[in-house]
């Protein structure tokens, strides 16, 4: 039997079961940096409670994609919208910079995988929580401290430390403090950019499942990015594989891993150790 | 049976495309049964012939490459062979089960927890969930002081029986079964059949593979030989399947 199975189609088309809209809808995102295509129409859709995975090597664009959704830069074209009160319909490109920056601290935590990028390393790191919610507006001191704590206990950071500074704590212990800043205005997404890469396996392991406990009893959705294949099975509902700045594959984790379906995916499943 | 099956698979076919060795490897071509509700169905065949593959094609970890798995879900009857990503990770959570012989235990989660976990993603609070997962962990045979443990670090058997435990603590409409009683031991063999009893009574599909179907011969009602295509129901009357 001689079968061309081609390219799989990147969604299935049939009719849904899901009543929920998309929390997230990205459409035709392209960026050029320069000679270099960092995205090529990139659609992406990740529905409200899930955690989408982005796997990929070094400069497949899986990072830009989630500067992306962070606001962070403007694409050379596309839509991005999120499912929030009242801005259903609305292309978050085209909204000027204050306006972008209030959404965020608002409704998008982000963990970046070097804590320098999400810290202030010499301030302590209840103020680092606190400073998310000042610049969401909140102004008691009170309200400002409680919050701080309660969003860093979620993230199970240990409370007797919350005045240290982030440049006196190990890694893992950063990235606590990175996530209960991300968390604190409960984010209606939550972006998780190599969250782990870098730490030792055992607190890795603490992390994941800090993030894990969180998506469950709080039902955050969750966009992670990782080239560790190993982070995206254990935390993931759904992947992208991302190559040359172009989604190549997407399918629930385990038939993305189990049943790779593009060439490029099954050279990186089969590299797995 | 007069009732509209549960589940229809017609002509379904799984080939694996192998880019490195530039090769296609054919499971399985052409698989059509029905099956009811209460229906336990059991795939037979030799090592090779598809039976775990069928089972991960209806579950959709391995992507089919032609015909349909016609499913009847509590939000309408659905094709599983052709369903959205999204679609069918709401039955996994709602209404179709997996068990396999290995338990996808995640770092430093204690078993109680691992089990307790579907029922606190469907809503049920806490001390519930885990009060249910004790029992279940009882009745599989795991010790107490081992619910608080990780079971990364258990043996094969108790990690089978925490897996079942986290599988069948919460009433499917479908489950999938591969292997399930590959190393336990009686006591917790025992246990399962009497699971699976009581959730055929109550309406649960059921379609499996085991290495001794022995185990699990009162309750089989209908099988299907993978390897030579042959379906036997409970009469010993034998049909040949279409291909």
């Amino acid at each position: 039997m001689s079968l061309d199975l081609g390219l799989p189609a990147l969604e299935r088309a049939a009719p849904r079961l899901m009543r929920a809209e998309p929390l997230l809808t990205m459409r035709d995102i392209s960026k050029s940096f320069g000679n270099v295509r960092a995205l090529r129409q990139v659609d992406a859709t990740v529905y409200p409670g899930e955690v989408m995975g982005i796997v990929g090597e070094s400069g497949s664009g899986k990072s830009t994609l989630l500067r992306m959704m962070n606001l962070e830069d403007t694409p050379d074209g596309g839509d991005y919208t999120l499912r929030l009160p009242g801005r259903e319909n609305e292309n978050l490109f085209d909204l000027a910079r204050y306006e972008r920056r209030m959404l965020c601290a608002r409704h998008i935590g982000i963990v970046y995988q070097n804590p320098h990028l999400g810290l202030l390393m010499r301030h302590s790191s209840s103020g680092n929580v606190a400073e998310r919610l000042l610049i969401a507006g909140e102004r008691s001191f009170d309200v400002l401290r409680d919050k701080a704590r309660e969003a860093l206990d979620a993230s199970e950071f240990p409370l007797d430390r919350m005045d240290a500074r982030p440049i006196e704590l190990s890694g893992g212990m950063q990235q606590r403090v990175q996530l209960a800043k991300a968390i604190a205005l409960e984010p209606a997404l939550l972006l998780l950019d190599e969250p782990t890469t870098g730490l030792d396996v055992s607190v890795q392991a603490l992390v994941l499942d800090t993030l894990k406990r969180l998506q469950r009893d709080r039902q955050i959705t969750m966009v992670l990015v990782s080239h560790d294949l190993g982070v995206i099975r254990t935390m993931a509902d759904r992947v992208m594989v991302m190559r040359h700045g172009e989604v190549v594959e997407q399918g629930l984790a385990d038939q993305v891993f189990q049943d790779p379906q593009h060439p490029y995916t099954q050279q990186l499943v089969h590299a797995k150790l | 049976m007069t009732t509209t099956p549960l589940l229809r698979v017609q002509g379904l076919t799984k080939t694996f495309r192998m880019y490195h060795l530039d090769s296609m490897l054919h499971a399985f071509e052409g698989v059509s049964f029905d099956l009811h509700e209460g229906e336990f169905l059991l795939l037979r065949g030799h090592n090779g012939a598809g039976k775990s593959t069928l089972l991960r094609t209806i579950w959709r970890s391995y992507l089919p490459v032609g015909g349909h798995v016609f499913y009847r879900s509590n939000h309408g009857e659905i094709d599983l062979a052709n369903a959205a990503d999204v679609d069918i990770a709401l039955l996994r959570r709602e209404e179709i089960g997996f068990v396999t012989q290995f338990l996808n235990a995640r770092p430093r989660v204690a078993a109680q927890d691992i089990v307790s976990e579907p029922l606190r993603l469907a809503g049920v609070p806490q001390a519930e969930a885990l009060d249910q997962a004790r029992h279940w962990l009882d009745q599989f045979g795991v010790r107490p002081e081992l619910w608080r443990a990780y079971p990364s670090t258990f043996s094969g058997g108790e990690q089978q029986k925490v897996n079942l435990a986290r599988a069948l603590i919460q009433p499917q409409k479908l489950l999938l079964l591969d292997e399930p009683t590959a190393s336990l031991d009686a006591g917790a063999r025992a246990a399962l059949l009497r699971r699976l009893a009581e959730l055929k009574a109550h309406g649960v599909a059921i379609i499996g593979v085991f290495h001794h179907p022995g185990d699990v011969a009162q309750l089989i009602d209908r099988e299907i030989d993978l390897s030579t295509r042959v379906v036997a129901d409970e009469t010993g009357e034998e049909e040949h399947v279409a291909l």
